[in-house]
């Protein structure tokens, strides 16, 4: 399993804070995002935004980044603080 | 959380800062440094051409402290700097309150400008705070801006 989060706007607009995934390992963070479209299709507009930002175990990466067992994935909009 | 000075801090917190106070953290027991350079950021009452009366700041408690200091131990690494205070507030904020503060020391004083430049700069495009702002016309996200992104490429590019 693996365990995704949602942060800020994009939170708002899947309207969940994050979910359980049950996908086989090793993988990517585009394939977390793909097995979590195929089953909650219409979050596709939201969630396949390409201005999205990424993050596995903490550290902001790419969606090509390897993802495994036991890892937090998040997906947030292009961060504002400061 | 220290980051490898005593004096250093990296702190998330919903409470308010005292500048004063931070500003002698830099200088308490450091007569090593010529230079602190000090920012402080503050919610004002305008942004991209709405009137703001307040500002909503949601971050990803997990990770953000890590992001945070990531960045300062960035800037150790590329300056001679030596004290370093980051401090970020989240939660709800009105008008004219600090938000966030970047405190810099150095035995020189382009060191400090450069370290405490940088740190703003990467905070706003690798630190995982959003900002909701109350308007007279409702709540909305702010959005992200190129000017930025330019700012850190400025950073890379000297790389």
């Amino acid at each position: 399993m693996i365990n995704v989060v949602f942060f800020a706007q994009l939170r708002e607009q899947l309207k969940s804070d994050g979910l359980s995934l049950d996908i086989p390992t090793p993988c990517t963070v585009q394939d977390v995002q793909q097995s979590i479209l195929t089953s909650r299709p219409e979050w596709q507009d939201f969630l396949s935004n390409p201005a999205l930002m990424c993050a596995v175990n903490q550290d902001m990466v790419q969606l090509t980044a390897p993802v495994l067992e036991g890892n937090e994935v998040a997906f947030f909009p292009p961060v504002t603080g400061g | 959380m220290s980051v490898s000075d005593q004096h250093d801090l990296v702190s998330v917190q919903t409470h308010d800062f005292d500048v004063a106070f931070e500003y002698a953290q830099l200088r308490a027991d450091n007569a090593q440094d010529g230079a602190i350079v000090f920012f402080s950021g503050l919610v004002r009452d305008f942004n991209q051409g709405q009137d703001v009366t307040g500002l909503f700041l949601e971050h990803y408690p997990a990770m953000t402290q890590k992001a945070l200091t990531g960045i300062v131990k960035k800037a150790k690494a590329r300056w001679p700097i030596n004290r370093v205070r980051l401090i970020h507030r989240v939660g709800q904020l009105h008008l004219s309150d600090q938000i966030v503060f970047v405190g810099v020391s150095s035995s020189h004083r382009e060191a400090a400008f450069d370290a405490c430049h940088f740190v703003m700069d990467y905070l706003k495009k690798q630190a995982p705070f959003w900002k909701k702002e109350t308007t007279h016309k409702g709540d909305n996200w702010v959005q992200t801006l190129e000017k930025d992104q330019k700012a850190l490429d400025k950073w890379q590019k000297d790389d």
